[in-house]
C-alpha cells in the first residue's frame, strides 16, 4: 500500500455554464520517504492537487488516501510550504514559527517551545533575523520562514507548491540546496510541484508531467536514478540527465501543442486597407 | 538624538517638523531650505493669506453694516440723529457697534477675554471649595453628599465637557460597533439578514437619533436624578459615529487574505484562535480606519446634539452666545469655532498615531 495514493480525483470549481474540471481522473502513488516532483504549465491545476492532498480542499470524484485513511482536513502530518510564503505580516520570524510549534507539540514547556523555534530558524540560517518582521525580510529569506515553520511541525509529508518560483535565479538555487540537506537528514516524504524542470531533476526521485488543464491528468513518470548528492554544474556535463532532460521538455512542449492545436476555433482577419488622411493641420514653414 | 526626534515626530504625523530640525544640525542645508519652504512655510503663508482674505471681508461687511445703520438713522430720526450715530460708531462705543462678520483681532481679543474669565471662575471656584471646605468635612462625616460649586462654567470648562461626552459615546460606539461588525463579518447569513437594517439606519441624521434616545431615555430614567442630558447626548454620539466602524469592522472581518484562512487551517487553529490571531489582526487596519471616522464624525455630531438637547459643553456654548447677542458674542462663536476644528485635527492624529502602533503595513515587495 503506498503512502500517499489518490484514486481516480476530479475536481471543479464554479457552477453551471461557468464550471470547468480542473483536474480529471488523477492516479498518483508516492512511496514512503519518496521525493516526488510534478511539473506542469500554470494553470494547470497543480495547486489544486497540492490542496486536495493537504485538506484544504475536498475532491469530488475519487478519492485521496493518506497513509490508507482518506484525508478529511488538514493535518499537522502534513506540512504545506505554500508559494506566496503565506507569513503573517504582523508576527516576526519567531512568532511566526512558534506559533505553528505551539499549535502542532501543545504539551510542550515554553522553553521547549523557544528552544525548538530557535534551531529551526538556526538551520535555515536565519538567526539574525529571527526579530525581524516579513516586511524586512527579502523573498528568499521569507521562503526560508515558510520552509522552517513548516518542517518545526515535524510533519511526516512535505508538501511544496512551487516554492521557488517567485524567487530569482540565484537564490532559488541556494534555496534548492539548503531544501535537499534539510530533506536528506531524516528523508521524509516530499512532494514538490514546480514549473522548472531541472529543479524536480536536481531534486526529486520521480517526475510526473501534470497535463495542461481544464481537466488536467498526470502523464507518464520518470525516474530518475542519478547519485545523491548532486551537484547542479556536474549534472550538467553527465549523459544520462542531459537525455533525461531532454525527453521530458520534449514531452510537455507535444502536449503544450497539442493543447494549442485543440483549439479549433481560427480568427477570420478582416480584410482592411490602411487610409491615409490628410493632416489636419498643415505645417509651417517659416523658410 | 536628531534621529530619534526625527523618527518621533513623523511616527505622530508631525513630519513638517523634519526640515527645520535638520536645518538646525546643518544638514544638506540647500535641500532642506526648500524641503522647509514647502512644508512649513508655505503652510503658513496660505493661513496669513486666509487671515487677510477674512480680515478684508470683515471690514467690507462692517462697512455695509455701517452705513445702514447711519442710513436708517437718517430715514427714522432725521440729520442730527445720523450724525450722532456715525460719530458714536466711531468713537467705538460698545452700544452702538455693528453686529457681523468679527475680524481677526476681534476674534484674538475674544479669546484672551474667554480665558481671562476662565481665570476668574477659577479663583471663584477655589475660594468656593475654602469657604465649604468644613462644612463639607462635616457632611461627609454625616453621610451627606458634598456642596458642589454650582456656578456658570468657563469656556475651558466646556470644552472638558464636551471632550467627556465624545469619549464616552466613541467607547459606547467602539464596544456596540467592533463586537456586531465582527460577527457580521465571520457569518454571511448574519450580514446579509441585518443588511437592510444597517443600510437603513446610517444615513438616519443625528437630530432623528437624538429624539429616538431622548423617548427611550426620557421613560428609563423617570425615577432617578443622575444626570439625562450627558446620557441622551453621549449615546446620541454612540449611535450617530458608530456605523463607519461598523461596516468597515465586518468589511474587513470578511475580507481576511484566503492565505493567512489557508495557513490557520493548515495549523489546524481552533476557531478562537482563527478569531484573535488571523482574522483581527489581519483587519486591524480596516478596524483602525473605521474608529477614525467614527471618532471624527462623533465630534462633529457632538457640537450639534448639545446644541438641541441643551446638555453643556461646546455646542451649547455656541448656542447661549447666539442666543445672548451680546456685542462680542459673534467673536466667541468663532473662537469655539476654531477650538472645535483644531480639538478634531488632534484627535484625528491622536488616532492616527495609535494606528500606527498597533496595526501592522503591508508588504512592501
Amino acid at each position: 500500500m503506498a503512502y500517499i495514493e489518490l484514486k481516480n480525483v476530479s475536481k471543479s470549481f464554479g457552477t453551471g455554464q461557468a464550471r470547468t474540471q480542473v483536474l480529471s481522473n488523477i492516479n498518483l502513488e508516492i512511496e514512503e520517504g519518496e521525493f516526488v516532483a510534478i511539473v506542469g504549465f500554470t494553470g494547470s491545476g497543480k495547486t489544486t492537487l497540492i490542496n486536495l492532498i493537504s485538506g484544504l480542499i475536498m475532491p469530488d470524484e475519487g478519492q485521496v488516501l493518506f497513509k490508507g485513511e482518506p484525508v478529511t482536513g488538514p493535518s499537522h502530518e502534513r506540512g504545506v510550504i505554500f508559494q506566496n510564503y503565506s507569513l503573517l505580516p504582523w508576527l516576526n520570524v519567531r512568532n511566526n514559527v512558534g506559533m505553528a510549534v505551539k499549535e502542532a507539540f501543545k504539551k510542550m514547556t515554553k522553553k521547549e517551545r523557544n528552544k525548538r523555534v530557535e534551531d529551526y530558524v538556526e538551520m535555515v540560517n536565519l538567526s539574525p533575523a529571527i526579530n525581524k518582521l516579513p516586511k524586512e525580510l527579502s523573498g528568499g529569506m521569507r521562503q526560508r520562514v515558510s520552509v522552517t515553520r513548516a518542517l518545526s511541525m515535524s510533519p511526516e509529508v512535505i508538501l511544496m507548491d512551487e516554492p521557488l518560483s517567485a524567487l530569482d535565479a540565484l537564490t532559488r538555487g541556494n534555496l534548492q540546496q539548503e531544501i535537499l540537506k534539510i530533506w536528506n537528514k531524516d528523508k521524509k516524504t516530499a512532494l514538490l510541484i514546480t514549473n522548472d524542470v531541472d529543479e524536480g531533476i536536481l531534486m526529486a526521485d520521480r517526475i510526473i508531467p501534470l497535463k495542461p488543464g481544464p481537466k488536467a491528468t498526470l502523464g507518464p513518470e520518470y525516474k530518475i536514478n542519478l547519485e545523491r548528492p548532486r551537484d547542479k554544474t556536474a549534472l550538467n556535463h553527465n549523459e544520462e540527465y542531459r537525455k533525461l532532460r531532454n525527453s521530458i521538455i520534449e514531452y510537455l512542449i507535444q502536449i503544450g501543442e497539442q493543447r494549442a492545436s485543440k483549439k479549433e476555433s481560427h480568427y477570420v482577419l478582416p480584410e482592411i486597407k490602411p487610409v491615409i488622411k490628410p493632416a489636419p493641420f498643415k505645417k509651417m514653414s517659416f523658410s | 538624538m536628531k534621529d530619534r526626534s526625527i523618527h518621533i515626530l513623523n511616527f505622530v504625523g508631525l513630519g513638517f517638523f523634519e526640515p527645520a530640525i535638520r536645518l538646525v544640525t546643518g544638514e544638506e542645508v540647500k535641500k532642506n531650505m526648500i524641503v522647509l519652504l514647502k512644508k512649513m512655510f508655505l503652510p503658513i503663508f496660505s493661513i496669513g493669506m486666509f487671515l487677510i482674505v477674512w480680515h478684508s471681508g470683515a471690514t467690507y461687511l462692517y462697512t455695509v453694516e455701517k452705513n445702514a445703520r447711519i442710513e436708517k438713522a437718517l430715514e427714522d430720526r432725521g440729520e442730527v440723529a445720523a450724525q450722532e450715530m456715525k460719530a458714536c460708531i466711531e468713537s467705538g462705543d460698545i452700544s452702538c457697534q455693528p453686529n457681523t462678520l468679527p475680524s481677526p483681532a476681534q476674534v484674538w481679543t475674544a479669546y484672551q477675554s474667554l480665558l481671562a474669565d476662565h481665570r476668574v471662575i477659577n479663583q471663584k471656584k477655589a475660594a468656593f471649595a475654602e469657604k465649604v471646605a468644613t462644612t463639607n468635612a462635616q457632611r461627609e462625616a454625616q453621610g451627606l453628599v458634598a456642596i458642589k460649586y454650582t456656578g456658570r462654567p468657563s469656556f475651558v470648562d466646556q470644552i472638558f465637557t464636551s471632550l467627556k461626552t465624545v469619549f464616552a459615546g466613541f467607547l459606547l460606539a467602539l464596544f456596540i460597533a467592533v463586537p456586531i461588525g465582527i460577527m457580521l463579518g465571520l457569518s454571511e447569513t448574519l450580514r446579509s439578514s441585518v443588511n437592510w437594517l444597517i443600510q437603513i439606519f446610517k444615513p438616519v441624521s443625528p437630530v432623528v437619533w437624538l429624539l429616538l434616545v431622548f423617548m427611550i431615555v426620557k421613560t428609563l430614567t423617570k425615577n432617578s436624578d443622575s444626570d439625562s442630558s450627558f446620557i441622551i447626548s453621549f449615546i446620541s454620539v454612540g449611535l450617530c459615529s458608530m456605523w463607519a466602524t461598523l461596516v468597515n469592522t465586518s468589511m474587513g472581518v470578511s475580507s481576511v487574505d484566503k492565505d493567512y484562512i489557508n495557513v490557520a487551517k493548515v495549523l489546524q487553529l481552533s476557531v478562537g484562535q482563527k478569531v484573535f490571531k488571523i482574522i483581527l489582526p489581519s483587519s486591524f487596519p480596516l478596524i483602525f480606519t473605521g474608529l477614525r471616522i467614527t471618532l471624527s464624525v462623533a465630534w462633529m455630531v457632538l457640537i450639534a446634539i448639545e446644541l438641541l438637547a441643551q446638555s453643556p459643553g461646546l455646542g451649547s456654548f455656541v448656542w447661549e452666545e447666539f442666543q445672548n447677542g451680546a456685542n462680542d458674542s459673534n467673536s466667541k462663536i468663532i473662537v469655539a469655532m476654531f477650538v472645535i476644528g483644531i480639538i478634531g485635527f488632534l484627535l484625528d492624529r491622536i488616532m492616527l498615531t495609535i494606528q500606527k502602533f498597533v496595526t501592522f503595513t503591508e508588504e512592501t515587495a
